[in-house]
């Protein structure tokens, strides 16, 4: 979709005025919404129901967890006399084992947000909006059911492996998980090699679960590099061309 | 009167019909379904949590096992989100490339689906007849990238490689004769675009035959004519993309609306069912495998006359060439820093959506600036499709269910993910 068009939607989203719409923004060609947890019916209600929006469509929902945004492994912004940094620590899903003991409180802001992405068929544009869910120990959103049909399923997704309850859903049970799963997969402080695993026991003559046994691991580490290469390409070009020359 | 019992009936997970492992509790009155409940999640893998532990690139792969009958369609999602963030161009021969080989995916899945769904409502010869033609769209797959399934071809900012000069050959065995073989190898021994050219000239009559097997065939009329009936706007709230939505007649097409790559550029036109039963979105598919047949030939014609790079030449997001690694610092750097530890996307969220044979398949992507995604959440058309299953088949008898989930053209892949 365009960014003209975008710009067009968020410059309409602004004039409705709607309670509870904190941030209204354009980036990658994509208009995007914030809103706050208490107004999020209303506003979803309105976003569908004004002949100027009308987004007949809820495309998708995905629960986001923010426990290690912006963290990294292995520091490569800066220099000790001995070079940079040659031990990777960090704690991200990938290393973590079973029974580890991680760190789930956040520094400051919500853990936990909800993003939809709504479609509307009749002015072919989309929206992202996206809610923080007040509460990072037992984060409640409301439920969209009510308003799209087809926020069932991904909604219980949603509890299902981030754990974020939504409130007035009719049928809130876990989806993709197995029957009697312990704990929210997606969290960022589950391991990513699980916590159990599972095998048939000729003896008990039953299927038995156990402590996983994978050894976690991670081939690259996570680095975040600052230096915006890709926002300029001119000028990325023009650095590579400089070392060439030299 | 014989007393009528109320029986709560198991489909699946090991069930022929159920297309994988879709586990069904259906409450019947008599053979009436009064509520279907579908339990999934048997074919979790946790693509997307996998995503977050790996670079960018290493998870291309993990995009073909999703849908595993589109394969490559799910790479270009998840290739467009990248792409969008990074604010990579792609090369046009590339853009051409990638849609020439989504149309040759959607070949390859609405073949499976009428093999698929003809055959579990009782046509066995469909599913056949269907094969016989996968088998050369998947040599395609196979010469482009070695791969006759999950083929890994598409990279941020194009695809892996060139078209291919040669087709793999058919060779004597013990089940194929010389001269079997060398009248295989006939369309063979061109290049690619030869071959497919010759595909594209064969395949309307391969339609046409379908059709003269199901389109007007009496039980198939009686199967799917008036079964699963969705209205359009219970369509749009359900969710539904794609033929399903087209089906039920909304003209929305994502190649038509909201063109990505070279789709603007393209002559096609796109089907709409009337009634939203499953014998409209039988025929809205059967002419959507036409209208690709044209797209390919299209683009044939095209990459034919155009050479051109079919990979971006900015080296932090695509590796540099082979010859020029061996020859040149820089460029040895930029291919060990690329495997070692990938690209960083600026930091940021992105949307990218493509109209895949199920429907709309997007990729949403949360960077925080590293070189793993913070978070890739995969939005599946089929997943929204089989949660209004039970919308659609509630007041149904039992044998329709079966013919309901053929025309959602459910893979488990993309569902659980």
């Amino acid at each position: 979709m365009s960014e003209s068009r975008s710009e067009q939607l968020a410059a309409t989203i602004t004039a409705m005025g709607l309670e509870g719409v904190t941030d209204i923004s354009v980036s990658a060609g994509q208009a995007m919404v914030k809103v706050e947890a208490p107004h999020l019916l209303a506003v979803a209600a309105e976003l569908r129901d004004r002949p100027e929006t009308s987004f007949e469509q809820l495309i998708d929902v995905c629960g986001i967890d923010y426990l290690q945004y912006g963290q990294d492994e292995w520091a490569t912004d800066s220099t000790a006399s001995s070079g940079f940094s040659r031990g990777v620590s960090g704690q991200s899903v990938g290393r973590l084992s079973f029974g580890d003991e991680v760190e789930n409180e956040i520094e400051q802001g919500s853990r936990f947000a909800v993003n939809y992405q709504l479609l509307s068929v009749q002015h072919n544009v989309r929206l992202m909006m996206k809610v923080y869910a007040p509460d990072n120990e037992f984060p409640v959103v409301a439920s969209l059911t009510s308003i799209w049909s087809s926020a069932d399923w991904p909604e219980r997704e949603a509890f299902d492996l981030m754990g974020i309850h939504f409130e007035g859903h009719p049928d809130l049970r876990r989806l993709l998980t197995d029957y009697g799963f312990v704990g929210h997969p997606f969290r960022k402080d589950f391991p990513l090699v699980g916590n159990v695993e599972m095998r048939y026991d000729p003896l008990k003559k039953r299927v038995i679960y156990e402590p996983v046994t994978i050894e976690p691991r991670v081939l690259v580490p996570r680095v975040i590099r600052q230096d915006n290469r890709y926002v300029s390409h001119d000028a990325a070009t023009v650095d590579a061309d400089g070392e060439t020359d030299a | 009167m014989p007393e009528i019992r109320n029986y709560t009936l198991n489909f699946g997970p090991q069930h022929p019909a159920a297309h994988g492992v879709l586990r069904l509790v259906l409450e019947m009155d008599g053979e009436v379904v009064d509520r279907a409940d579908p339990h999934i999640g048997l074919l979790h893998r946790g693509t997307e949590k996998l995503a977050e532990s790996k670079p960018y690139n290493q998870s291309i792969g993990y995009m073909d096992r999703l849908d595993y009958v589109s394969m490559m369609c799910n790479e270009h999602g998840y290739v467009l989100a990248i792409e969008k963030l990074l604010g990579v161009e792609v090369p046009e021969r590339a853009q051409y490339i990638r849609v020439m080989f989504d149309e040759i995916t959607r070949l390859l899945n609405h073949l499976m689906w009428i093999g698929a769904h003809a055959l579990d409502v009782g046509a066995m010869s469909m599913f056949l007849y269907a094969f016989r033609e996968r088998e050369d769209l998947m040599d395609c797959y196979e010469a482009v990238s070695g791969a006759r399934l999950h083929a890994t071809y598409y990279r941020p900012g194009g695809v892996a490689r060139d078209l291919p000069g040669t087709m793999p050959q058919y060779e004597e065995s013990r089940w194929t004769s010389k001269a079997q073989a060398s009248k295989q190898n006939e369309a063979r021994s061109g290049s690619m675009l030869d071959f497919l050219d010759d595909f594209t000239t064969r395949f309307p009559t391969c339609v046409d035959e379908y059709e003269t097997l199901l389109t007007d065939n009496r039980i198939w009329k009686q199967r799917t004519v008036g079964i699963g009936v969705v209205s359009p706007e219970r369509a749009k709230q359900l969710g539904f993309t794609g033929a399903m939505l087209r089906g039920s007649g909304v003209e929305w097409d994502l190649r038509k609306k909201q063109p990505y790559e070279v789709y603007d550029r393209m002559k096609f036109s796109i089907p709409v069912g009337t009634n939203g039963d499953c014998y409209d979105r039988y025929l809205v598919r059967m002419e959507e495998m036409r209208q690709s047949n044209e797209i390919i030939r299209q683009c044939i014609s095209w990459l034919r006359s155009n050479e051109g790079p079919v990979l971006t030449e900015d080296h932090k997001v695509a590796p540099p060439r082979r010859a020029e690694m061996k020859g040149d610092m820089e460029s040895l750097i930029h291919h060990f820093k690329l495997f070692t530890e990938g690209f960083c996307l600026p930091e940021g969220e992105a949307y990218a959506a493509i109209e895949h044979p199920k429907g709309e398949f997007g990729a949403y992507l949360i960077s925080d600036g590293a070189n793993k995604p913070y978070r890739l959440k995969i939005r599946a058309p089929g997943f929204y499709h089989l949660a209004a299953l039970n919308e659609m088949v509630s007041g149904h008898m039992l044998s329709d269910v079966v013919a309901i989930i053929g025309t959602q053209d459910i893979v488990f892949g993309e569902v659980d993910r």
